[in-house]
């Protein structure tokens, strides 16, 4: 993989809801945990020392369970919630120092945001929605109108322009919301829980909008969710919260064949492995003794591997990009990789 | 002798008492006490204890004042500030005495047939519902045929002036409290004093302070009273605006103002319209009180009704304010249902 330039970067973050948070942060600082502050000073520790590095054009994956800080997390890479201490670095720059027209010009022209419960304005159209963000620099409807129904087009909502948003189900209100934030023509994207609202099959066919938009559009992405299928499918880097601070951090597949941690091990537990796990991850350099069945792509999951396998047991597969090997695959591995690795945790 | 002579006496105050005795005009008590005359015992039974009031207390210590000091106190104290006031207050409320005139000027000379053609218009305009345009032209015309019509618009013109002043005014309150906490904790106090003193109440300071020809003078009471409403939905209206919209419209960038304009304004505009129903309604309530102090309109006819005993002409000028209060209802409730099918989000 190429290194991408690092676009947001978040550095030693701390924020602690309560009166007196400095107090309280020397306390966690001295390695006091969440529940002790909140019995001992009544202070909530939001987040706790998160440091993550943001790639550009790559969709960064936020995953904890309820209460774990994602969403506080989020809110301070636009700064709708100012940390106790700790940098925020947008391409190098600390927002933190920034005065209100800079922070404004950031959340108007390259941070745009979708939110779990749509927040779409209710006296607007649906095109008035989309140009939102335009309509907010000072644009004319006749400046923004056909950016707005460009991207209107592009997630699906053609002919809708003049509907209000509560005349239309939650699905398309989130196409909505998809719509007003490409139309900001921002370069990062903001999402929180964006698709946790909608059912299962719509939720299938956002997340597969969001990859297909990010192929052709390569934003830089922090998606939040709490829900592991959806972060490992959307994932390129993902860090996992729980109680405010990162208990991991990496590669989805990296993290799903060495759990760290008994939290992220339970996490995991359920997961549909061969469905998931990809040849690239588990592919080894050295060359088989035997001969080889076939080729597999880097992005074939296990599951695809199996069946052109045919369920025999001693065959090796070679990965190629292109005309290029970059590994081979043994069906013994294959089989390695679908059981969980003992590992020195004890998982319960 | 009176009661509590014993409690001066043993506190030893009876020359601080006695020392600037001056005959002070009789109380009435003291005049009832000399015309029953007699029993002079000094000894009270305690059935007929009275409270230590200031009254009662005067009787026995002469340099305790009495309670009408206290209220006449009160009268010259503000007259004596009257002036002063009045040097502030009149410049300022000068405005509200020319828009009363010339409104009720206008609505009543302009001829009925076009005055009513206009009420009609605007009706529609705020309404956009034939029904309710029929309605309101049934009012009117049922109005003027008893006669009622000059008074009829006499009230309209003071209630139109009114009401504007008080959206004119309230709502930029309602913004401002909403958005401080502080200014919410001092204006609400204000506010329900306002809304729990008889409406009577309103009119004795202001007798004193204009004279009772000025049009501001009922102009002020109606204001003060009816404007209660529209500041506190104004203010309800907007702090219930979703959390996530003003979440959202913080995150693209917009300003305050923006904010206020194009957020919370539109969507606190259902509540705010449901504040003005309610300043209308209430405006109408007083300006039949405020015809005590020559508020012209249909208020006076019942005044006249209650006056002279003369129950057809009570009866009928009250039933004209419940039909007038009927039609302002309906026509306000017709925009503010507008609004709400335009954003039926809730
Ligand atoms: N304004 C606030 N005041 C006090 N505590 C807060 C505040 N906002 C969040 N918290 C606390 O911070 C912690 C993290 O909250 P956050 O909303 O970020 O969780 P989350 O991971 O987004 O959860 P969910 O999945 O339910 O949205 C919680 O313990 C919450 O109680
Ligand atoms: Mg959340």
């Amino acid at each position: 993989m190429t290194d991408k330039t690092v676009k947001v970067s978040i550095r030693h973050l701390y924020k602690i809801f309560g009166s007196d948070p400095q107090a309280a942060l020397t306390r966690v600082r001295d390695g006091m945990s969440k529940a002790e502050l909140l019995d001992k000073t009544s202070h909530v520790l939001g987040l706790n020392d998160i440091n993550v590095d943001m790639h550009e054009g790559r969709i960064t994956v936020i995953m904890g369970l309820s209460g774990s800080g994602k969403s506080t997390l989020i809110r301070h890479l636009n700064r709708l919630i100012e940390p106790t201490a700790g940098e925020i670095l947008v391409n190098g720059e600390d927002i933190l120092s920034w005065n209100e027209q800079r922070l404004r010009k950031l959340r108007r022209e390259s941070m745009s945001m979708v939110f779990q419960k749509f927040a779409l304005l209710p006296h607007r159209t649906v095109l008035e929605n989309a140009g939102m963000a335009m309509a907010t620099r000072g644009k004319s409807r006749r400046d923004y109108e056909a950016e707005a129904r460009k991207w209107l087009d592009r997630v699906g909502l053609s002919g809708q322009d003049d509907q209000y948003p509560h005349q239309l189900s939650g699905g398309m209100q989130q196409r909505v919301g998809i719509a007003r934030a490409l139309t900001s023509n921002a370069d990062i994207m903001l999402m929180d829980e964006a698709f946790s609202a909608l059912d299962p099959l719509i939720r299938t066919d956002m997340q597969d909008l969001l990859l297909e938009l990010q192929e052709e559009l390569h934003k830089t992405i922090v998606f939040i969710t709490h829900d592991l299928d959806e972060a490992l499918k959307l994932a390129d880097h993902l860090v996992i919260l729980k109680d405010g601070a990162v208990v991991q951090q990496g590669e989805p597949q990296e993290i799903l064949l060495n759990p760290s941690d008994p939290y992220i091990e339970d996490f995991v537990a359920d997961i549909n492995r061969a469905r998931v796990l990809r040849a690239r991850s588990i592919m080894t350099d050295r060359p088989p003794q035997g001969e080889i069945a076939g080729d597999v792509a880097p992005t074939d999951n296990l599951e695809s591997v199996i069946a052109q396998a045919e369920g025999a047991l001693d065959r090796t597969y070679r990965v190629t990009r292109g005309d290029e090997a970059l590994g081979y695959v043994g069906m013994a591995d294959v089989m390695q990789a679908l059981v969980r690795r003992p590992s020195g945790y004890t998982a319960s | 002798m009176a009661t509590y002579d014993g409690l001066f006496d043993t506190l030893g105050l009876r020359d601080w008492c006695d020392t600037d005795a001056s005959d002070g005009p009789m109380s009435m008590a003291d005049l009832m006490a000399r015309t029953q005359g007699g029993d002079e015992a000094g000894t009270t039974a305690l059935r007929d204890l009275p409270f230590p009031s200031l009254d009662a207390l005067h009787d026995a210590c002469n340099a305790i004042p009495q309670t009408r000091d206290l209220t006449s106190g009160l009268e010259t104290g503000f007259l004596g500030i009257r002036d002063a006031l009045r040097v502030v207050v009149d410049p300022l409320t000068q405005p509200l005495s020319w828009a009363l005139e010339n409104t009720l000027w206008v609505m009543t000379e302009t001829p009925w047939w076009i005055m009513i053609p206009l009420l009609l218009l605007a009706t529609w305009a705020v309404g956009r519902s034939w029904k309710i345009v029929g309605f309101v032209a049934a009012i009117l015309a049922g109005l003027a045929f008893v006669d009622h019509y000059e008074v009829a618009m006499q009230t309209l013109a003071i209630i139109f002036v009114c009401a504007f002043i008080c959206v004119l005014f309230g709502v930029p309150i309602g913004i401002a409290m909403s958005r401080s906490d502080r200014l919410q904790n001092v204006v609400t106090p204000i506010l329900d004093l306002l809304q729990t003193l008889p409406p009577f109440v309103y009119l004795i300071p202001l007798i004193f302070l204009f004279s009772v020809t000025e049009p501001k003078l009922y102009g002020i009471a109606v204001i003060l009273y009816a404007i209660v409403p529209v500041v506190r939905l104004t203010n309800l209206g907007i702090r219930l605006v979703d959390a996530d919209v003003i979440e959202a419209a913080d995150a693209f960038g917009m300003t305050k103002s923006q904010k206020l304009f194009g957020v919370q304004i539109p969507l606190a505009l259902p509540n705010i319209m449901a504040g003005v129903n309610q300043t209308i309604m209430m405006s109408l309530a007083m300006v039949v009180i405020a015809s005590m102090v020559s508020a012209p309109g249909l208020g006076i006819l019942v005044l006249r009704g209650i006056r002279n005993l003369e129950l057809g002409v009570g009866l009928v000028a009250g039933l004209g304010i419940v039909v007038l209060a009927i039609a302002l209802d309906r026509v306000t409730k017709a925009s503010l249902a507008r609004i709400d099918a335009s954003q039926a989000n809730r």
